[in-house]
């Protein structure tokens, strides 16, 4: 589905640092890839790389099959979902406006949109006569980041790139977001692009891993690999830290292992992410 | 004192035409600042020096923007298209230039100002770069924008009122003119006119701005209903409650007399004719002189009041206007580039000589003069032994002198200057309607007079003589136009004013208005029934003499 092959990508004028250095990957029809990096890494560049927001200095890029180069950006575009950390709704258009953007942008009739709008709200769990008027400052984080998904999803693309979508988001909210997201991915039949810097939320959700640093792609691999052979003592550390929290959670959880300094709450946080 | 009632209903035309010039400049300035705005938005270092140029343009006086566009019009043969230079087209372009800074400024502070994350989103769908900006960057921008137009149009409002010195009819006039003549009553109406459209503007565009904030975007019937309102109110409704009349502020209402039946002759009638006048009280008397008697031979007069020394000359040579009354000195200064004085039958002869060369003529003198003169209270010149302007050689730089706004950078003033060696402590501009009060109070010890005005007697001034003869003769005198210069019917009720009014009754006549709050018209129809005329044609509707 996108191929990238041998990519480098610069911001700025020549002789600054490479963004994107030397990049090769392949994601396969339906398969659900994470980029993991941290700031600066270079992942959001790869991701900008496959919608052409953003043009390489070096390489080739494909989309299902075709050199993005050929193609009008524009168009192209409308081909793919986006979704960003900020979402991006547009204040001034109510939830359904929203959704119905690039529908719209394309010309669809009028009431297939207004069927696919409500279709999608209730895809990402928004009871659509509750949430098609509304306005984005009338919803929380995570009802607008479900907006978002909806928007993006809207003109029943193949390919979608995420960056960061849950980023801002409290924990519960983000968990249970990461399981929609699953499912619709699942049911949708869609190949996913998840840019994240939290490698549980890419273990949990990934086909396959890809290691940014420094423009620099670290390992690809399967969640289970990653984490059995890490491919150098950057990614060895990465998957120390989330094994660390995991082990200290269990402790806590079985207190005749190990000594618990903090009780236990047996408060059980509301579900939902509101 | 002039009649509430006929002040209010002489505004509405003023008003109409002042919201006309307004709503020009202001739509021509969103039509080119918004755009302007769009492109410079992702140019920031050209958006930088525009913004510097459109506040270098604020930053010019807006009386003089405004007269600048005269002299610019003028050069650029009115833009190309003959577009006169002279009323509208220069109001017009100066205000838009005025308006373009908040514009532009807003708009690109609003584009800016966008949410970059909503701008990422919508490329990253799949949007055009002109779907972003109609969809997204526009919309999000719009308070911003709306807030700019909101502050453009309320200054609009106000500098519109500088436009009567360059000949565009518009609330100022009142302004101008309720100043020099002292007639509060119009003065405050020009005044409360001018507000309250600048409130009434701002409340529509606000309820647009508020329409155009709300989510979901609120309905913009109101203020556009309300724009339509404001329009047809202005534009139609009110200028018939006026009865039609002429756009001039000293007399609302063609005088009496009415037009009289054509006259038996064969030239093409000439039905209106343009009048000028300058900024003072003596001019606008004389202009309702000229009205009352081309009224008498049936021909409509529209007046232009309160212009500006050079424009109403400027205007009259390229027959923008079609007659008005000047000072045979000043043409002598102004036009001929003479810095000295001279006899006045020459100066009379030269000016007269100049104005043929042109096209132009002067129906001769019209009996007074009203020349520039140094004037000082009496005491001052009992104190100092003040008899001539040689005298007060030797005490001018213990005094302050207070003229009006042209006096000090005129060659008169640098010819008395020279000639008497004068060097005062202080000099001070005033307008001309303070003048005398102002030297009558002692906040300055000379001014600059006006032979022919009544204050020089009821403020009690000695003028000073000029032994030197340093400052020119100044007759009054009637200038016509080419299109009119020899037109049987306007010479037949002009010329016959020609040394019909002696200085006494000018200043009478001025100190009725200055002093007495006499309309200009009424004090015009005094002066006519003490003039010395002496008709030369036939009256108007006789039968043609037989051949």
């Amino acid at each position: 589905m996108i191929e990238l092959i041998d990519v480098c990508k610069r911001h700025g004028r020549p002789g600054a640092p490479w963004a994107v250095h030397r990049l090769s990957l392949t994601v396969a029809a339906g398969e659900l890839v994470a980029v993991l990096g941290e700031s600066g890494s270079g992942k959001t560049t790869l991701l900008k790389l496959v919608n052409r927001l953003l043009d390489p200095d070096l390489g080739e890029i494909r989309v299902a099959g075709r050199d993005v180069r050929a193609e009008d950006p524009v168009a192209l575009r409308r081909t793919i979902g986006y979704v960003i950390q900020h979402v991006g709704l547009l204040p001034h258009l109510s939830v359904a406006d929203n959704v119905a953007m690039v529908p719209r942008l394309l010309g669809w009739q009028r009431g297939e949109i207004a069927a696919r709008v409500d279709a999608l709200l209730a895809l990402v769990g928004l009871p659509p006569d509750e949430f098609r008027a509304r306005f984005p400052d009338q919803l929380s984080g995570g009802q607008r980041q479900r907006v978002g998904v909806a928007r993006a999803l809207a003109a029943r693309p193949r390919l979608v790139l995420l960056d960061e979508p849950f980023g801002a988001l409290d924990p519960i909210t983000r968990a249970a977001l990461q399981g929609e997201l699953a499912r619709i991915h699942h049911e949708l039949g869609l190949t996913t692009l998840l840019v994240t810097h939290d490698l549980a939320e890419a273990l949990t959700l990934a086909d396959r891993i890809v290691v940014m640093r420094s423009g620099e792609v670290r390992q690809i691999a399967t969640p289970r690999q990653l984490v059995t052979a890490p491919a150098d003592d950057y990614v060895a550390r990465l998957v120390e830290v989330v094994r660390a929290q995991s082990r200290r959670l269990q402790a806590l959880a079985e207190p005749e292992l190990a000594p618990a300094p903090v009780e236990a709450g047996d408060r059980r946080p509301e579900l939902g992410d509101d | 004192m002039t009649d509430l009632g006929e002040v209010i209903a002489g505004a509405a035309p003023l008003l109409a035409a002042h919201l006309a010039l307004v709503l020009v400049a202001l739509v021509v300035a969103v039509a080119i600042g918004l755009p302007l705005a769009v492109v410079l938005a992702r140019r920031p270092r050209l958006a930088a020096s525009v913004v510097t140029i459109a506040g270098a343009i604020q930053t010019v006086p807006s009386l003089a923007l405004l007269a600048l566009m005269v002299p610019v019009i003028a050069a650029t043969g009115g833009l190309g298209v003959g577009v006169s230079s002279f009323g509208f087209a220069p109001a017009a372009i100066a205000l838009t230039l005025y308006a373009l800074l908040p514009i532009v400024r807003n708009a690109i502070a609003g584009l800016r100002g966008v949410d970059a994350a909503a701008v990422e989103a919508a490329r990253g769908m799949g949007m055009a770069p002109r779907q972003l900006l109609r969809l997204v960057e526009l919309p999000l921008a719009a308070p911003v924008i709306a807030a700019g137009i909101r502050t453009a149009s309320v200054w609009t409002v106000g500098t519109a009122t500088l436009a009567t010195p360059i000949g565009q009819a518009c609330l100022g006039n009142y302004i101008f003119a309720g100043l020099q003549t002292r007639n509060w009553t119009m003065l405050l109406i020009g005044v409360i006119a001018a507000a309250a459209l600048a409130l009434v503007l701002d409340a529509i565009l606000a309820a647009a701005e508020r329409a155009v904030s709300r989510r979901p975007r609120g309905r913009l019937t109101a203020p556009v209903a309300g724009f339509a309102a404001l329009i047809a109110v202005v534009l139609g409704v009110l200028p018939r409650l006026a009865g039609g009349a002429a756009p001039s502020p000293t007399a609302a209402r063609a005088p009496v007399g009415g037009p009289a039946s054509a006259p038996g002759a064969d030239h093409p009638r000439i039905a209106q004719v343009r009048i000028g006048t300058k900024v003072f009280t003596e001019q606008y008397i004389l202009a309702e002189l000229l009205r009352h008697r081309l009224a008498g031979r049936g021909i409509a007069v529209e007046l232009v009041e309160s212009l500006g020394s050079n424009v109403v000359f400027d205007a009259l040579r390229r027959g923008e206007l079609d007659a008005y009354v000047d000072y045979s000195g000043t043409l002598w200064t102004t036009q001929l580039g003479r810095d000295r004085g001279a006899p006045r039958w020459q100066i009379l002869a030269e000016v007269e000589g100049h104005l043929a060369g042109k096209g132009m003529r002067s129906l001769g003198p019209l009996g007074f003069q009203n020349a520039y003169a140094l004037a000082v209270r009496r005491d001052t010149a009992t104190r100092f032994g003040l008899r001539s302007v040689a005298d007060l050689g030797p005490h001018a730089a213990g005094m302050a002198l207070g003229a009006d706004y042209e006096f000090l950078s005129r060659r008169e003033w640098t010819a008395v200057r020279t000639a008497y060696g004068l060097s005062f402590a202080r000099t001070a501009s005033f307008d001309p309607a303070l003048l005398y009060e102002a030297v009558a109070r002692g906040e300055v010890d000379v001014i600059s007079a006006f032979s022919s005005d009544g204050r020089i007697a009821a403020y009690d001034l000695v003028v000073l003589d000029d032994p030197a003869a340093a400052l020119p003769s100044y007759d009054a005198m009637i200038l016509l136009g080419q299109r009119v210069a020899g037109d049987p019917d306007v010479v037949c009720a002009l010329a016959p004013l020609r040394d019909s009014l002696p200085v006494e009754l000018m200043r009478r006549a001025n100190l009725q208005v200055d002093r007495d709050h006499q309309a200009p018209r009424d004090a015009a129809a005094w002066l006519l029934r003490r003039a010395a005329i002496t008709e030369a044609c036939a009256a108007p509707g006789a039968p043609a003499p037989v051949r």
